[in-house]
């Protein structure tokens, strides 16, 4: 009986072929014709203007039709040798340079070297400096939050997001140009303090801002957490696991969301991260959705870190009491001989560090970011090695994306938060 | 509570390091030096027992070395062997860090890591491409920076900061073109050595200036 139907279905098929081959049952197919079809594998050049590259990508793709059989990335494009550059810099003019190389987040960048540079010299900053750093640390982690969920949103179709988010980071925008007098390119954080103090009035618009926030993330969380679209475009894309991560240099958000409860803040915490309590959030599945997830989570313990050390930061100095290494008050150096010697002095010759070498990490928003300093008791460093977070991350991208769709890959790469600023140095 | 802890982690971790360090300096043959400078574990060994050394810190649950957060190159031309090659490993089980130094000169390949940690590829690659070290046993030893095209080591101390050819596109000739570097303002360079602390004396002032040298000695 049946063999009867299919030989007619076949008889019709082959006799005018009204019913397509893939409509047949599997077997008449068989007998009607057997065809390979080749598919070709070619290399498609994503970036490095394609707008989902985050940058400067040059990511070689070898596609097996709609899938990735070989990612690789080509990098170097964004690179303008500022390691070499700081070391024909003192470390003063040396700061600055660090704004510019994750400029997402460019506070948590000069952490990393004043901390360093700090170490090397052997000198602390004052406890109100500490607070300064650790709020603007954690205003500037928001600030990269916001643009990276929004722009991987914006990647896979969410246009809202980025619309209320660019919103949202003008505030913050408001916070660092109130504070150091430049949106971005910050050069707030000093080795011993920071540059200047806080405005009057500028502790309380964060506090009433910091309010207000929560319910800002919970209105994101409406347009992407539970949506169907995004679920669909980050759920299982892109796993690595615990293993792989560790493996690969992942720190952050991107190793947090693969199973590692580890924040550098937490176990070896610098600056006043010791006197505040937070939670470290931890994803299990190590996927983009995860990731997001972790960063979604990061934001509210972010605003929580803001709350407590706006109400434990007390006045007081901003930076180390010891003109060799802070310039002297303005006001004072038109009374003081000595103080108009230290300003000049320290711009122009700057301060010489003690020989010695520290490899420094921080927490920035994207994972650890180290800086290697080697000292040889000049006024320059010798030796500064950026450790920039996304060169790993993006390493791993071959690993990620393959046997994934196209369309995937987008994903991936915000998922993993890259700024080739930072990566290409 | 919170301070607490974090102080307690810290003291063990001190003791704990330098601990490390008496393991790593007593019985492993080939490291010439381990100590804790800076409250950072620093060992220096030698190149030939790299591996071994790496395959160690990463495995062994003493150390637990999962992660290699950084390698980078350091040079020092007036050195035989002038190339410092610089691990940073991070154990986030152990919550440890070390920072392992061998040294070598343009010649001598100094074996990969990269079958220990995958992620050693592009920080060698960068190493190769920036001071010119050779990485022996690397699949994937090209530049990754730098230009297409580029000649030279940039971070080598020898390689002057401006580079030697500049890259520009010529309307005339429709393509990029490569030419030597011309600067319209020499490129300067201070010499900060203080006279108020440096070498120099100052005249009628050799007497004390000898008295100062003298002093320095003694202490």
């Amino acid at each position: 009986m049946t063999n009867a139907i299919e030989q007619a279905a076949l008889d019709h098929a082959l006799g005018e072929a009204a019913v397509p081959v893939s409509l047949l049952p599997e077997q008449a197919v068989e007998q009607a014709e057997r065809r390979t079809v080749e598919i070709d594998s070619h290399a498609l050049n994503f970036g490095p203007q394609h707008p989902s590259a985050h940058g400067v990508l040059r990511l070689v793709l070898e596609m097996e039709g709609e899938v990735v059989a070989r990612a690789v990335p080509h990098i170097g494009l964004l690179h303008r040798g500022t390691e070499k550059l700081i070391e024909y810099k003192t470390y003063q003019k040396a700061l600055p340079y660090f704004d510019r190389l994750d400029y997402v987040s460019p506070m948590c960048e000069e952490h990393a070297f004043a901390l360093a540079t700090e170490k090397l010299l052997g000198i602390e900053a004052p406890d109100r400096a500490k607070w300064i750093r650790v709020i603007f640390a954690e205003i500037t982690r928001i600030l990269n939050h916001i643009l990276n969920l929004t722009a991987m949103g914006l990647d896979c179709g969410a246009v809202t997001p980025a619309l209320w988010g660019y919103e949202e980071r003008e505030k913050l925008l408001e916070f660092h140009e109130a504070a150091s007098g430049a949106r971005f390119h910050a050069n707030y954080f000093r080795p011993g303090g920071v540059a200047r103090d806080l405005p009057a009035g500028l502790e309380e618009r964060i506090a009433s801002w910091a309010k207000e926030f929560p319910s800002w993330i919970d209105d994101l969380e409406s347009l992407l957490t539970e949506n169907r679209i995004w679920k669909q475009r980050t759920v299982g894309i892109g796993v690595f696991t615990t293993e792989q991560a560790l493996a690969w240099g992942f720190s952050g958000p991107c190793l947090r969301g693969s199973g590692v409860p580890w924040d550098l803040r937490r176990s070896q915490p610098y600056d006043n991260y010791d006197k505040v309590s937070f939670e470290i959030p931890v994803a299990r599945h190590g996927d983009c959705y995860d990731r997001y997830l972790v960063r979604v989570a990061e934001m509210r313990e972010s605003v929580k870190i803001i709350e407590q050390g706006l109400a434990q930061i007390k006045p007081g100095p901003i930076k180390v009491q010891d003109p060799k290494f802070s310039p002297p008050k303005r006001a004072e150096m038109k009374q003081s001989m000595e103080a108009l010697i230290h300003h000049f002095k320290l711009f122009t010759e700057g301060y010489h560090v003690p020989p010695g070498a520290t490899y420094t990490a921080v927490e920035t928003p994207k994972g650890e970011f180290g800086v290697y300093l080697v000292a040889d008791g000049s006024n320059r460093p010798y030796r500064c090695k950026i450790r920039p977070t996304g060169f790993s991350h993006l390493q791993a991208i071959d690993e990620l994306s393959r046997r994934s769709m196209l369309a995937d890959t987008v994903a991936i790469i915000g998922s993993l938060d890259l700024v080739f600023g930072e990566v290409d140095r | 509570m919170a301070e607490e802890t974090a102080r307690l982690a810290g003291a063990a971790s001190a003791d704990r390091l330098g601990a490390l360090a008496f393991t790593l300096s007593s019985s492993f043959p080939g490291v010439s030096s381990a100590a804790v400078e800076r409250g950072e574990l620093v060992v220096r060994a030698d190149k030939d027992v790299l591996i071994p050394l790496m395959t160690l810190l990463r495995d062994d649950p003493q150390f637990r070395f999962e992660q290699m957060m950084d390698l980078c190159g350091v040079d020092f031309p007036a050195r035989k062997n002038r190339f410092d090659v610089v691990y940073n490993l991070l154990s986030v089980s152990l919550n440890q860090r070390v920072r392992v130094i061998v040294t070598t000169d343009e010649l001598t390949p100094v074996p990969s890591v990269h079958g220990l940690w995958p992620c050693a590829t592009w920080w060698e690659r960068e190493c190769y491409d920036l001071f010119g070290v050779l990485f022996s046993g690397q699949p994937d030893l090209r530049r990754i920076l730098t230009d297409i095209g580029f000649e030279g080591h940039p971070l080598r101390k020898d390689f002057p900061l401006t580079g030697y050819t500049e890259v520009r596109y010529d309307p005339e000739r429709r393509q990029v073109v490569r030419e030597p570097v011309s600067l319209t303002q020499d490129f300067r360079d201070f010499d900060f050595v203080s006279p108020w602390e440096g070498v120099l004396t100052l005249p009628g002032d050799e007497k004390a200036h000898e008295l100062r040298q003298i002093m320095k000695k003694l202490s």
